[in-house]
């Protein structure tokens, strides 16, 4: 019996040894691919670095699903938007015309785009599912010009890691990685379904982001800066969602 | 009797070889001498792993879910679409029609981050389950109905002796009957795996990775009912599991899944 015991004493310190390393070397190596998520700290931290890492390491490249125009759900589902203030009516009264995209931070040339001047970008059509975090969805034709491009046209330089995405509503800011902001189906869609993007659902401009949830697909999108650390943003958890409770990756 | 099939000295018998791995048992030890366990630490540590993991997504399941209690049928569904049903209950966000005149608070925020937390310990726990399980032969000992036992005769009887509630023999505290291994058998293997498959189907990036996972459950709103069953399925099975504990007597089935060892045993009282 006290043979057992004393063999199992030893390899149970040995497994337990081995599994604290092992964790360890494990987070030292995600930190060092950018596995672990700006708001991978706290008590959900394992949880969501998990998740984070896992989808990164699984689907990196993937490309969410398209679906045929038959598919498109009819009508589509608006959900309930805040207020959108005096500066916004004001655009909105002249026809947008003013509406302007920044674009800063890590890139070798700022710039301000107008709507004009997105839209003279080349255009990339998808129809794609938005879900939302509550549990309904719906299937839409998005157009806009790929992320990625306007990315190019102002140079990103190598040390970027994050694009910082902001709405016209002050409260709302996202944040997304490279692997989501140079995929080829995010978009800075300025239509919906064939027509103008409705201001319902984020017109003039939103950026689809479609591998995740509806949430980081942000309404009204007037700046974005590329960053290599969200640290300085907020309160440095990657965007306004963590600060309300919600996970930044909304992968799933 | 038919149920009455692994006897004790039995079980005995397996645990002293499971622990002979190390010290070869001395053949003139009589066997009543060593306490069996009736369940082995694997089990119970991942017994009580998975319980709170499931209490955890149950009750943060259950706290999605009011955010949107209507449910759809392909690929997408919201309240313009037709529903294929919806819970009469008051919802967490006012764009839902309940009928209720209030809304509920909104706290969908911390029970997404525990549920997929929770939902990574189970898996993780899962697998370890399963594998340990393969390899201890606990599944292929403990589990699978002896072949003489599965038949509709069988089948019929086991339910019947349930139906009257009659109590459960000694020897049911030492194994299973055959409808307990046939529901394990199903929620390990069944329902376990059909709710995380449909819980990463709703992910719009395992559905970029796998769509083939999202198409053949029929959509991502279908994948959404088919969890919420397989959770109410795997939500009942804890009910009559605790109702069934309780029946045959709740100390020592408790104290059987905590320390290990059968608190029946006559032959010691």
């Amino acid at each position: 019996m006290n043979k057992v015991s004393r063999r199992k004493l030893i390899t149970g310190g040995l497994a337990a040894t081995a599994g604290a390393s092992g964790l360890v070397v494990a987070t030292k190596l995600a930190r060092s691919y950018g596995l672990i998520p700006p708001d991978g700290v706290g008590l959900y931290g394992p949880g969501e670095t998990l998740t984070y890492a896992a989808q990164r390491i699984l689907n990196r490249h993937s490309l969410a699903r398209e679906f045929a125009p038959s598919q498109i759900s009819k009508p589509p589902f608006a959900n309930a938007v805040a207020p959108l203030g005096e500066g916004f009516k004001r655009l909105q009264d002249a026809g947008f015309g003013d509406w302007r995209l920044a674009v800063d931070g890590m890139v070798a040339r700022p710039a301000s785009f107008s709507l004009a001047q997105i839209k003279s970008f080349p255009q990339r059509s998808q129809i794609t599912h938005l879900a939302c975090e509550e549990g309904w969805s719906y299937i839409a034709e998005w157009n806009g010009a790929p992320l990625s491009h306007v990315l190019d046209v102002v140079g990103t330089l190598p040390q970027a890691r994050y694009v910082v995405y902001r709405s016209i509503q002050s409260d709302w800011w996202e944040s997304i990685d490279m692997a989501d902001a140079l995929h080829p189906q995010t978009l800075v869609t300025y239509g919906m379904n064939g027509g103008e993007l409705p201001v319902r659902f984020g017109g003039p401009l939103r950026l689809r982001v479609p591998r995740q949830l509806g949430y980081k697909s942000l309404k009204y999108i007037t700046s974005l800066t590329v960053t290599d650390s969200l640290k300085r943003f907020g309160k440095g958890l990657g965007s306004a969602e963590p600060e309300a409770g919600y996970a930044w990756y909304a992968g799933i | 009797m038919l149920t009455v099939r692994p006897k004790r000295a039995q079980t005995v018998t397996i645990f002293q070889m499971a622990d002979s791995v190390w010290v070869p048992i001395v053949e003139s030890a009589p066997p009543v001498t060593k306490v069996a366990a009736r369940h082995s630490g694997l089990v119970r540590v991942t017994h009580w792993i998975t319980t709170v993991c499931f209490v955890a997504l149950l009750v943060t399941g259950v706290e999605i879910l009011i955010s949107h209690p209507r449910f759809y049928w392909g690929e997408a569904g919201n309240v313009l679409t037709p529903a294929l049903f919806q819970i009469p209950i008051p919802a967490s966000r006012s764009t839902v029609p309940t009928g209720y005149g209030y809304v509920l608070p909104d706290q969908n925020g911390w029970s997404r981050y525990l549920h997929f937390q929770a939902a990574w310990v189970v898996v993780l726990t899962g697998l370890v389950y399963v594998l340990f399980g393969l390899l201890r032969g606990h599944f292929q000992r403990n589990l699978r109905p002896a072949r003489g036992d599965l038949s509709w005769r069988a089948l019929s009887t086991e339910i019947a002796k349930h139906l009257r509630f009659s109590a459960a023999s000694e020897a049911e505290a030492w194994s299973y009957n055959l409808l307990q291994r046939l529901t394990y058998l199903i929620v390990i293997f069944v329902l376990f795996p059909l709710v995380i498959w449909t819980g990463l189907a709703m992910s719009p990036a395992i559905a970029s990775a796998f769509p083939i996972a999202v198409r053949v459950l029929g959509g991502q709103q279908s994948a959404r009912t088919i969890h919420f069953f397989v959770s109410v399925l795997l939500t009942l099975f804890l009910l009559v599991h605790i109702a069934m504990v309780c029946r045959a007597g709740f100390r020592s089935r408790m104290q059987s899944m905590i320390t290990g060892r059968g608190a029946i045993n006559k032959e010691q009282a």
